[in-house]
């Protein structure tokens, strides 16, 4: 929701009054900094060591364990154990290959989908009077505030065999048998587009609300069409909102778990949702690791492209 | 261009029918009186009644209420901190690692923090339960916070800071005394959003916490997965409007709060 404020993380103002030295600023810098060592980098490294070691029946169910007072000795012994058997085992089943295909898939095909429903909404909201567009901004995020997993399972009650869109279907003839939804691909597709609608909206706006309207005023005066001028000015200049919006709803898409394992079928895959399985099912922790290691392996491109895009846009801001 | 015309007029329509449809029907039938979820077979408020005498949605409410309580002032104190560090201490070592630390929690698949999370916790042998979801929870809203505060931060007026440090305030009191009052709304902001984060979250919870610590996601969860039910309808619907009172009430309140702000800012900057 902030993300259209985020500032690039490069600008560094010269400081003059803030907080210059001391053991203040020392501290200051040093609590959330650890916190973050501790509880967000820390346990990385620790999936990592886990995505290489070999599941056992024990607790933790895994090997092997560092003992520190064994010293270096047992960091050795526990290096040596260490090898490469969970991600081979990745890619001799073919079941986490296609999860891992099939949730850039749905989650390619749903960004898509948003994009093409959300762009509309951000126009037209941008396009509204201005005593209006408070009011709608508003309305874009207040479902973003109510809890995710409920507005998915509201879905459930629409799209199941005797549910309302079925009845509704049904009641007005377009349809003589009830169409089966629910526990389709279809039905992640709904669930993902309803779900990060707001994400895709809100960028959108705070790049077409700035759009110079002389613009597209001076491409009308020189004979342009409203759609070629939407087409040659509009879209090319709201191409970084376009962006942001794109990566937001397709970052999370592709590891969501609630959305396909409550709308989506048993034959539906995707990546979050064996991991899930693997870990809360299977009770096979190094290869939900695994699985984990992969999955940021595949979203770190896409994860530095935003940050470059974002700096780019606060770059150009300023 | 400032009026509406039917095409703009006709997409935010269906755009937010498309939005608030699906809570509207699942608060309409959470006051059927049938126990069938698509047939209406009269009002009812029974189901309220009966979320209300289950002891399990009662405790797991509590649960949830606490760690959220608890996380989200946490995470507001370590987010303001973080804001400042990104917006104030100016250059040192390792800061660049620092912001990707703020920035990335937010863009990771929820199933890898609670995965690591889960994995730190064993490897710490730290017993799970309330504590760890907690932990969990001000680790990931505390960088929410921590880019809300900066969003303030960035267009604070620095000179009122510089005119308290020339008037002779010590860092720490010309911080206190103008720079927090300043950034409060945006601190409140902060808080809010780290408390519905953890109000809502679902995946991270349900690896960080163990045996006794059940929150109301994870309880509604494991319902959800047996089908649809009128009482779960209605546990929903006291949610939405609870959330709903609290998010259009904070925002009035902070916009007012906002605005007077402003109007005492500049009339500083002008009597300075």
């Amino acid at each position: 929701m902030a993300v259209a404020d985020i500032t690039s993380p490069s600008e560094e103002i010269q400081e003059t009054s803030g907080l210059s030295s001391g053991w203040g600023r020392r501290l200051l810098i040093a609590i959330p900094y650890i916190w973050l060592l501790i509880f967000f980098l820390a346990p990385f490294v620790i999936v990592l060591k886990i995505s290489l070691s070999d599941v056992i029946l024990a607790r933790p169910p895994y090997f092997p364990n560092f003992d520190i007072s064994e010293g270096w000795q047992g960091l050795l012994a526990m290096l040596q154990a260490f090898d490469l058997e969970n991600y081979v085992w990745l890619t001799e089943d073919t079941l986490y290959l296609n999860s891992y295909l099939s949730s850039l898939r749905i989650a390619s095909i749903s960004t898509l989908l948003t994009l093409v429903i959300g762009y509309p909404i951000a126009y037209a909201m941008a396009k509204a009077p201005k005593e209006w567009r408070a009011t709608l901004l508003m309305l874009v995020i207040l479902p973003f505030w109510t809890s995710f997993l409920i507005r998915v399972y509201a879905w459930i009650g629409i799209l199941k065999k005797e549910g309302f869109l079925n009845y509704f279907l049904l009641w007005t003839g377009v349809i003589d048998e009830p169409l089966m939804i629910l526990n389709t691909d279809t039905a992640i597709y709904i669930g993902i587009v309803y779900s990060y609608l707001p994400f895709m909206v809100l960028p959108l706006y705070a790049v077409l609300e700035k759009l110079d309207i002389s613009l597209l005023e001076a491409a009308t005066d020189l004979g342009c069409s409203p759609l070629k001028a939407f087409w040659v000015i509009t879209l090319p200049l709201s191409l970084p909102g376009v962006w942001a919006g794109c990566f937001l709803v397709f970052i999370p898409a592709v590891g969501e778990f609630v959305i396909p394992d409550i709308l989506g079928g048993s034959s539906t895959i995707m990546i979050g949702k064996t991991l899930w399985v693997e870990f809360f099912s299977n009770r096979d922790w190094p290869v939900a690791s695994a699985v984990a290691i992969l999955l940021l392996l595949m979203l770190i491109l896409p994860i530095i492209l935003f940050q470059k895009q974002q700096e780019k846009q606060a770059e150009a801001s300023q | 261009m400032t009026r509406f015309n039917w095409f703009n007029t006709t997409t935010l329509t269906l755009g937010f029918a498309f939005l608030y449809l699906p809570i509207i029907l699942l608060m309409i039938y959470s006051f059927n009186e049938s126990r069938l979820v698509t047939v209406w077979a009269g009002f009812s408020t029974k189901w309220y009644q009966s979320v209300f005498f289950n002891e399990s949605f009662i405790n797991a409410a509590w649960v949830t209420l606490r760690v959220g309580f608890i996380s989200a002032s946490v995470a507001t104190v370590l987010g303001t901190m973080a804001a400042l560090v990104l917006n104030r201490a100016g250059p040192f070592h390792g800061k660049t690692l620092f912001t990707g630390m703020i920035y990335a929690p937010m863009v990771m698949p929820e199933v890898i923090t609670g995965l690591s999370l889960l994995l730190l916790f064993v490897s710490l042998d730290f017993t799970r339960g309330f504590w760890t979801v907690t932990l969990a929870h001000i680790t990931f809203s505390m960088c929410y916070a921590a880019v809300v505060v900066s969003a303030r931060l960035v267009t604070f007026e620095r000179s009122l800071e510089e005119a308290a440090l020339d008037l002779g305030c010590t860092r720490f009191s010309a911080f206190m005394q103008v720079t927090l009052p300043i950034i409060f709304p945006a601190i409140l902001a902060a808080w809010l959003l780290a408390f519905t984060l953890s109000l809502d979250d679902l995946v991270i919870a349900s690896f960080a916490s163990g045996p006794g610590a059940t929150t109301l996601p994870m309880k509604i969860y494991s319902q959800v997965r047996v089908g649809v039910s009128p009482e779960i309808n209605a546990l929903s619907s006291i949610l939405i409007a609870v959330v709903a009172v609290g998010v259009v009430t904070a925002s009035l309140v902070t916009k007012q709060a906002q605005v007077k702000r402003m109007k005492e800012e500049r009339l500083a900057i002008s009597s300075i």
